[in-house]
């Protein structure tokens, strides 16, 4: 991992809200948000709730716009800025380079569990039966009774359909890993399964960004803690 | 063969006036030149109802002349009262000689049959037609026919024929059996049994279509290949009968069942009644008939 | 990169001096789903139809990459052109399942009928065709003979997706598909419809009002409002964060169960 250039690099990223539906009112969230991610390490984003540590991840992802500032990935065909790239710059690199374990599931209705894991994996062109064992492996792994894998998600408890969501975000081999409290709602076994995966990656040269609330989880996975606080925006009393 | 007669008084030279039958010829000059394409046409009020043939007898109006002579056949048959009046009505009009003869005659206006003796160079088929459009019951709006014939977009066409065979294990179309002509248009031959559409083509003799109710004229010329749509694996088949003909023995003409009595019995025999009589003088003899000269019948 | 498969540009529809839409531009790529989103009468089907070349637009262009290639302004295309697009290369899914079947023809000629219109004619082949088509939208193949009419709302829905898909378009328009279905008739659908789309590498233009739709199925949404895009994006982006005073609102008034 003799890399110099970062897999992420965030540059003076700002982000605010403005909220129409209540007269303009303008939320600021974060401004000169800079850090970098390099491949192997995996680096936690600290700080208050509200403090806008989701917020960055989903700039990073895609699905929160940016007002300033420049988000490089480093991707298998080049760097792309997310901030400012076409929707179909940022398909396709979160289809070749980014992964997102969300803190909710969010799939079609009626897919089968397995299905739902392998789809990154297939959408990567990888042989169907090798995506199948991997999945397979995952699921065994974050202990998914596997009576459930040939049923659709939906009606599973919270933290099964939150394991589903793990499986599904570890299944691809990407260079960006992005983790939105993946551990939230699992009990002791089941965080330390996922602690293994996250050191695995980190093993395999991925580089992760991720938000951990369980501080026992954060301090075994984290190389670096970023404080977000330092990226506040001061709201000046009005 | 009756001789020509001088016509009735008082009438154009069959019955339609100078004007009409120069705007029929046009429309069917064109239909000529494009066959297979329905060319409208004003067609006038004729002295007899729609269905009885009004669109053929404009047709015949048109290009009769008094040297021509006439066969008026209705499903095959010289005798019926369409065709019997539509003869004496021409008789009558334009004085032409008229025959139940298909060797004799010049000019054959048919409904719904075309005759077993092959026609040849020279003669005139004019068929009556109900409904011109092949398209029709498949796709209702004129507008919209007119254009799938223009592009020929006849993918529709086959879905009909489809349709019979998922239903039927076959094609189960047996008269107004779709063509394509030139391997261009898709034309309705009017209510011929299938049976006859393998004579349209490559016919020497000029086929017309004319159909009265709905003012279009349409036409095969002479030698025009008239293939019947089909599938490769269902391919089309001419209709066969089981029986020969009851009178005249005939294996290869088109057959009416004719029941005969009260109990059930029935027998089969030729609509073509010229072409069933012409055998019958020549010596063929049918099972009904046995070998009894018809002479000693009567 | 190779051209778009279809290129907006300017495009602008005047009913008199009433606004269709105005200004409409976008590329769409092969596999690419878009949704067009907003409430009736903000021009949406007004644009479907000018994407479609049913409708001349008053000014702006369509290009569409012809399957040999070439690149063609669909306002040029010959009528018979355009209708030799829409039994080959592109596909028409209607809401009303009426509008895009024959009703009177059973399912297999409805599927088979594309086929005979480009020239098919062995009967064998094309119901094998037909059979695997309708497994593909599990219909049950058994149900070959019946006609639409004896089908329920899902699964008309279900064969006039087999009806467009059997030529191997490559662009399919979709007005509202999942309108007036039962919510669990509407996901089986969807998941079909994602399937297909990811095998067959499809770009759908998807006329919605149903922003769960557009979500499960699009990947770029462009939001319209009184003829006029007024934010386009990354799905997951105008719907997580959306920009714009209308889309805010769109968004907020989503019913969640």
């Amino acid at each position: 991992m003799n890399r110099i250039d970062p897999i992420l690099r965030v540059e003076e990223v700002a982000k605010s809200f403005t909220m129409h539906l209540r007269g303009g009112l303008s939320i600021p969230v974060v401004e000169h948000v800079a850090f970098e991610v390099h491949a192997g390490e995996c680096v936690v984003l600290g700080g208050p709730s509200g403090a806008g540590k989701s917020s960055i991840l989903k700039m990073v992802w895609g699905n929160y716009g940016v007002d300033r500032g420049r988000i490089a990935v480093d991707g298998v065909s080049g760097v792309t800025d997310v901030a400012t790239a076409a929707p179909r710059e940022v398909l396709a690199l979160r289809r070749s380079t980014m992964g997102y374990v969300s803190q909710f599931l969010r799939v079609v209705p009626r897919v089968a569990t397995l299905d739902v894991v392998m789809e990154p994996a297939l959408a990567q062109g990888l042989d169907p039966a090798e995506a199948k064992r991997r999945a397979e492996g995952l699921l065994s792994r974050l202990n998914v009774p596997e009576r459930l894998w040939s049923l659709p998600p939906a009606t599973f408890s919270g933290g099964e359909q939150q394991r589903v969501n793990i499986a599904r975000g570890m299944i691809a081999e990407v260079r960006l890993l992005l983790l939105d409290e993946p551990t939230a709602s699992l009990d002791a076994a089941n965080r330390a399964a996922v602690v293994d995966l996250i050191e695995a990656k980190k093993a395999a040269g991925t580089a992760l960004l991720g938000i951990f609330h369980d501080i026992d989880v954060r301090d075994r996975v984290a190389t670096r803690i970023v404080d977000v606080t330092g990226f506040a925006t001061r709201r000046d009393a009005a | 063969m009756t001789a020509p007669i001088k016509p009735a008084e008082g009438y154009a030279f069959a019955y339609l006036d100078e004007q009409t039958k120069r705007m029929i010829r046009r429309a069917i000059l064109k239909a000529v030149a494009i066959p297979g394409h329905q060319v409208p046409f004003a067609a006038r009020d004729m002295p007899m109802p729609y269905g009885w043939g009004t669109g053929g007898i404009q047709v015949t109006a048109a290009i009769l002349g008094p040297a021509d002579v006439l066969k008026v056949i209705d499903q095959g048959a010289d005798d019926t009262t369409n065709a019997v009046s539509i003869r004496a009505f021409f008789q009558k009009t334009a004085g032409v000689a008229v025959t139940t003869r298909t060797s004799e005659a010049t000019v054959v206006q048919t409904r719904h049959r075309i005759p077993e003796k092959p026609l040849v160079a020279g003669q005139t088929l004019v068929y009556q037609v109900p409904i011109p459009e092949p398209l029709r019951f498949l796709e209702p709006r004129e507008t919209e026919t007119r254009v799938m014939h223009a592009l020929a977009d006849y993918g529709l066409m086959h879905v009909k024929l489809y349709e019979d065979i998922a239903t039927h294990g076959h094609i189960a179309k047996t008269y107004a059996y779709p063509v394509k002509v030139e391997g261009r248009y898709v034309m309705d031959p009017s209510p011929i049994p299938k049976f006859d559409n393998p004579k349209m083509h490559m016919s020497p003799a000029l086929q017309l279509f004319g159909a009265g109710r709905e003012k279009r004229i349409y036409a095969l010329p002479p030698f025009t290949r008239v293939a019947s749509l089909d599938f490769e694996d269902h391919p089309f088949e001419r209709t066969r009968f089981e029986a020969p003909c009851a009178l005249c023995g005939a294996t290869d003409a088109y057959l009416d069942e004719v029941v005969i009595d009260d109990r059930g019995g029935r027998m089969f025999v030729c609509s073509d009644t010229d072409h069933c009589e012409t055998r019958r003088q020549e010596g063929h003899r049918g099972a009904l008939l046995g070998d009894i000269p018809e002479e000693a019948r009567s | 990169m190779t051209a778009p498969l279809l290129e907006a540009r300017g495009l602008t529809k005047w009913y008199g001096d009433r606004l269709g839409c105005r200004d409409v531009a976008f590329d769409i790529h092969e596999g690419e789903v878009l949704a067009i989103v907003g409430e009736s009468g903000s021009g949406k089907s007004t644009l479907l139809s000018l994407l479609s070349g049913q409708l001349a637009p008053t000014s702006g262009s369509v290009a569409y990459r012809m399957r040999d290639g070439a690149i063609r302004d669909l306002v040029s295309l010959s009528e018979a052109e355009r209708r030799f697009l829409f039994r080959t290369d592109w596909g028409f899914v209607h809401q009303d399942a009426a509008k895009g079947l024959r009703m009177g023809v059973s399912a297999g000629g409805n599927v088979g009928e594309r086929l005979m219109a480009v020239g098919a004619r062995h009967y064998g082949d094309i119901r094998a065709k037909a059979e695997d088509w309708l497994e593909r939208v599990e219909i049950e193949v058994g149900r070959i003979d019946e006609k639409p009419t004896a089908y329920s709302g899902g699964m008309r829905q279900r064969l006039q997706i087999a009806r467009n898909l059997v030529t191997a378009p490559r662009l399919v328009f979709m007005d509202e598909p999942t309108g007036g279905l039962d919510v669990s008739v509407q996901a089986r659908l969807l998941d079909l419809l994602r399937r297909l789309v990811a095998d067959m590498g499809l770009a759908v233009i998807v006329v919605t009002h149903d922003l769960a739709v557009a979500r499960l199925l699009s990947d770029r949404i462009m939001v319209m409002r009184r003829g006029r895009v007024i934010e386009a994006g990354l799905t997951d982006r105008v719907l997580d964060d959306p920009r714009e005073a209308y889309t805010q609102l769109l968004v907020s008034s989503i019913l969640q169960p």
